[in-house]
């Protein structure tokens, strides 16, 4: 039988299973994670603070955008 | 012209190809992940461990991910350090907590292989202490990074103590050969190890290897969104800061 593993099957799924927890939990914080960060840099551009990379070239005379003075990334 | 290395470093030219390749090598991942289950749950039982030996699918490819992880951050520290590669903390940085949790799986499953086994969870040996040494060097790069308000200067440190302490892997490798040890010696995957769990080992090592690269192209992504976030935020608290002090200086309040 696939599933029968015999009299030490506990430590057999309970590594099975830790392995499963921790990359679940690795990947739902990874997600989470991703996602506030999006909104936090959409909710910047809604406010028309975008990076100099993601900016349409400036129209002579109008106001450029912010340029943060920390390190561009 | 930019060299190829100067395009990879490009982090807005990464972001755009991370976007492509993260959902097929999530594909991957899964679809070898379970081919690599099914192989194990087929895998025979052990003349000696019984079937206690699937363990070693998934123990043997943490402990592998355990220290190749901590060798990406010290490759990445020299990056940073030496090429001034605008990815490499990104890098260093993503792969740390992820490093951390695989070595962690591997001190786990170990210690549940090794009762049954050994009869003991754990031992002082070389190979468990240097594994748990690599684990909390781990540690110690995520708590030096978060301690430090200067993320340049905490990217700087953190390579340096990932660069030194790289001399942990030569001995997590070699403490089975040099001290006296209840873990077993190197597996030599062609020489010891039959096809019949050989196979199954090597497609969950696969597996893992492609779950780790997606995680750390995913956590990349979410560090390079964190580093813009405040760069912008910087950048608006600077103007509004700057509008502040134009709006109360001498100058403005005597100009009609």
């Amino acid at each position: 039988m696939m599933f029968d593993l015999g009299r030490h099957a506990e430590f057999i799924w309970l590594s099975y299973g830790s392995v499963g927890l921790v990359a679940g939990l690795l990947i739902v914080w990874l997600i989470v994670d991703g996602r506030r960060h999006a909104r936090a840099l959409a909710a910047l551009e809604a406010r028309g603070v975008r990076r100099r990379s993601a900016e349409p070239a400036p129209i002579d005379g109008a106001a450029g955008p912010i340029e943060p003075s920390a390190p561009r990334v | 012209m930019p060299t190829l290395t100067q395009k990879l470093a490009n982090p807005t030219r990464f972001m755009a190809l991370s976007a492509r390749l993260l959902p097929w090598v999530t594909a991957a991942a899964l679809i070898v992940l379970a081919v690599g289950l099914v192989l194990a749950a087929r895998a025979p039982p052990d003349y000696q461990q019984a079937h206690t030996v699937k363990i070693m699918f998934v123990h043997v490819p943490s402990a592998w991910l355990a220290m190749a992880v901590y060798a990406l951050i010290a490759a990445s520290g020299v990056g940073l350090l030496v090429f001034r590669h605008p990815l490499a903390d990104v890098s260093a940085k993503a792969a740390a907590p992820l490093g951390a949790a695989f070595t962690f799986l591997a001190l786990v499953t170990g210690s549940l292989w090794g009762k049954p086994m050994w009869g003991t969870y754990w031992a002082w040996d070389g190979r468990l202490t240097s594994v748990l040494i690599l684990f909390f060097l781990y540690l110690g790069l995520i708590a030096l990074r978060s301690s430090l308000d200067d993320e340049a200067l905490a990217g700087k440190l953190t390579a340096i103590l990932a660069i030194v302490g790289i001399v942990i892997l030569p001995v997590i490798k070699f403490s089975v050969d040099w001290w006296n040890t209840l873990h077993q010696p190197s597996t030599r995957l062609t020489q010891t190890l039959d096809a019949s769990f050989r196979i199954p080992l090597l497609v969950m090592a696969v597996a893992f290897t492609l779950g780790f690269t997606a995680m750390h192209l995913k956590g990349m992504r979410n560090e390079v969104m964190r580093r813009r976030v405040r760069a912008l935020t910087i950048g608006l608290v600077e103007r509004a800061r700057s509008e502040t002090l134009e709006d109360t200086s001498p100058a403005s309040r005597t100009t009609p």
